[in-house]
């Protein structure tokens, strides 16, 4: 698909595409091997969300297996973005469970009956996930290397010097080593993203949670956020939830995509599932929509 | 026309005013900065009857006069076995009262620190303690510096009303002053203007340094 949308990707593409291909039949043998033992990392059940009277998800059944980079794609207000802050414990779901390594995240097994569970339990169910936020949220009033070694030092109460040794190579690895005594405020969107990204990653989470990383940016500086994104798909064995518009790269990037609309998983499945055999309705006219005319007909 | 030295003859009694004023003022202060955060974090909890309890506090105060909730606390606890000394009753009043006010200063400064922030330090996993000691009041902190800089300048000029309950302050001294020497009336009040000018003038320019100060590194 030469869609003008993605042309920034193209210029990584060449460097990347050996590396993706080895790392695609990677994934896959994982998967062979390990699918039948492996339980689901995260999995929703029956999940609800209202706000007021507004029900933005109707009952979500989700499996993520370790290590899964999950696309999910969808017009907005299809509660795609309510899916992730379900899972970062921003919003509490209305109706139904969430399990993270089988255990629940907002319940606690007394018996066989789940209660509420307390903060405590939350909070550690919590230090399993990471977040990356459209608007990047970084904290103004931090460096960015004080952006990065904030949770790492007050949360898990590395020492200091070891939380900056991980910190600059994080920011070493997103390429922004050279700006680390700037405040946020210096740098463009995407290099705040990419400062973001660093903030997320060097807690460790398993499973990495990004809305819409690339929405709030100035077009130029999608490339820069999205390369940084793949790499860590492709080198890390976290499992990734992504939420984007970016089609070409949830199909480069995800394992499998799910298309929300309505508060519903529509249609799920592999990216050539997905861009090039859209079965329901709603999908293709969104992917027409979305691809300006090209469709889900693809190359 | 006064001469100088007369001038001068005035000063000892009313510096003996101003240490008052300045120890009701400082007192006062404290006092009524800790009631502004205490009432406004409250104004912000979740629970409902703690919300209550703060807005309570805040509209008593804020919507009685000063003079009266001085007369109360002075001349009518009293009677319910409550004996304060005037300057405690002075100190009690103000920071009372204008606690009340800066409640409202905390709590909007808070809830302009925008949502993201929070959930920003929810990923990363921050207890409640820790989000708003290490990201929520940072960023707050330099919002409130300037209206409590003008609530403190009130503060100040409200501490001329304690001389209504036998405190001898600058306001005090220079009435009896007024009194005991005569034909003096414009160099008295004209020095008393003065002084609580370069006070107020000196609040003014610590809040600025103090402002500069929260906000190093950020525009």
């Amino acid at each position: 698909m030469a869609l003008p949308k993605v042309l920034s990707l193209r210029e990584h593409d060449s460097e990347d595409s050996e590396r993706r291909t080895r790392i695609g039949q990677k994934t896959k043998d994982d998967k062979t091997q390990e699918s039948p033992e492996t339980t689901p990392i995260v999995r929703y059940r029956g999940v609800k969300k209202s706000f007021g009277d507004v029900e933005v998800l109707k009952g979500i059944d989700l499996d993520m297996m370790p290590g899964e980079k999950v696309a999910v794609i969808g017009p907005s207000g299809s509660g795609k973005t309510t899916l992730a802050r379900l899972l970062m414990t921003l919003e509490r779901p209305s109706a139904g469970i969430i399990e993270v390594e089988g255990e629940p995240l907002y319940h606690k097994r007394v018996g066989a009956r789940l209660v509420p569970a307390d903060e405590r339990h939350i909070a550690r169910m919590r230090s399993k996930i990471g977040m990356v936020f459209q608007h990047f949220n970084l904290f103004p009033h931090r460096t960015i290397l004080q952006n990065v070694t904030e949770a790492p030092i007050h949360v898990k109460k590395m020492p200091r010097l070891e939380a900056e040794e991980k910190a600059r190579e994080m920011l070493e690895k997103v390429g922004l080593i050279e700006h680390i005594d700037k405040y946020p405020e210096q740098l463009s969107g995407g290099q705040k993203q990419r400062v973001a990204i660093a903030r997320a990653l060097v807690m460790e989470p398993k499973i990495m949670l990004f809305d819409e990383p690339t929405s709030a940016l100035d077009p130029e500086l999608v490339g820069e956020v999205l390369a940084v994104i793949k790499e860590i798909a492709e080198k890390g064995d976290m499992a990734m939830m992504l939420i984007t518009h970016e089609m070409q790269f949830a199909r480069e990037v995800a394992d499998r995509v799910l298309f929300t609309d309505g508060g519903n998983i529509v249609e799920q499945g592999t990216p050539e599932e997905i861009f090039e055999h859209p079965k329901s309705e709603r999908l293709q006219a969104f992917l027409a929509r979305f691809l300006g005319g090209v469709g889900g007909g693809g190359q | 026309m006064t001469s100088l030295e007369t001038l001068i003859s005035l000063l000892p009694t009313l510096m003996k005013g101003l240490v008052v004023t300045l120890e009701v003022f400082l007192l006062g202060s404290v006092v009524a900065a800790v009631l502004a955060f205490i009432a406004g974090l409250m104004r912000l909890s979740k629970f409902r009857i703690v919300r209550f309890l703060a807005a309570f506090y805040v509209e008593f105060f804020r919507g009685t006069s000063l003079l009266i909730q001085l007369f109360w606390i002075f001349y009518v606890l009293p009677f319910f076995g409550l004996d304060l000394s005037a300057l405690t009753a002075g100190v009690l009043a103000l920071g009372l009262n204008y606690g009340a006010y800066g409640s409202e200063v905390v709590r909007s400064a808070i809830l302009s620190v925008p949502r993201g922030q929070t959930e920003a330090a929810i990923a990363l996993n921050m207890s409640p303690v820790l989000r708003f000691r290490r990201i929520i009041l940072p960023q707050a902190w330099p919002l409130m510096i300037p209206p409590f800089g003008n609530l403190l300048i009130e503060l100040l000029k409200g501490t001329s009303l304690v001389s209504l309950i036998t405190l001898s302050d600058l306001t005090f001294q220079a009435m009896s002053l007024r009194t005991t020497v005569s034909k003096l009336e414009i160099p008295i009040f004209a020095l008393l203007l003065i002084i609580y000018f370069v006070i107020a003038y000196a609040v003014t320019l610590l809040m600025r340094a103090l402002e500069k100060k929260a906000t190093v590194g950020r525009a």
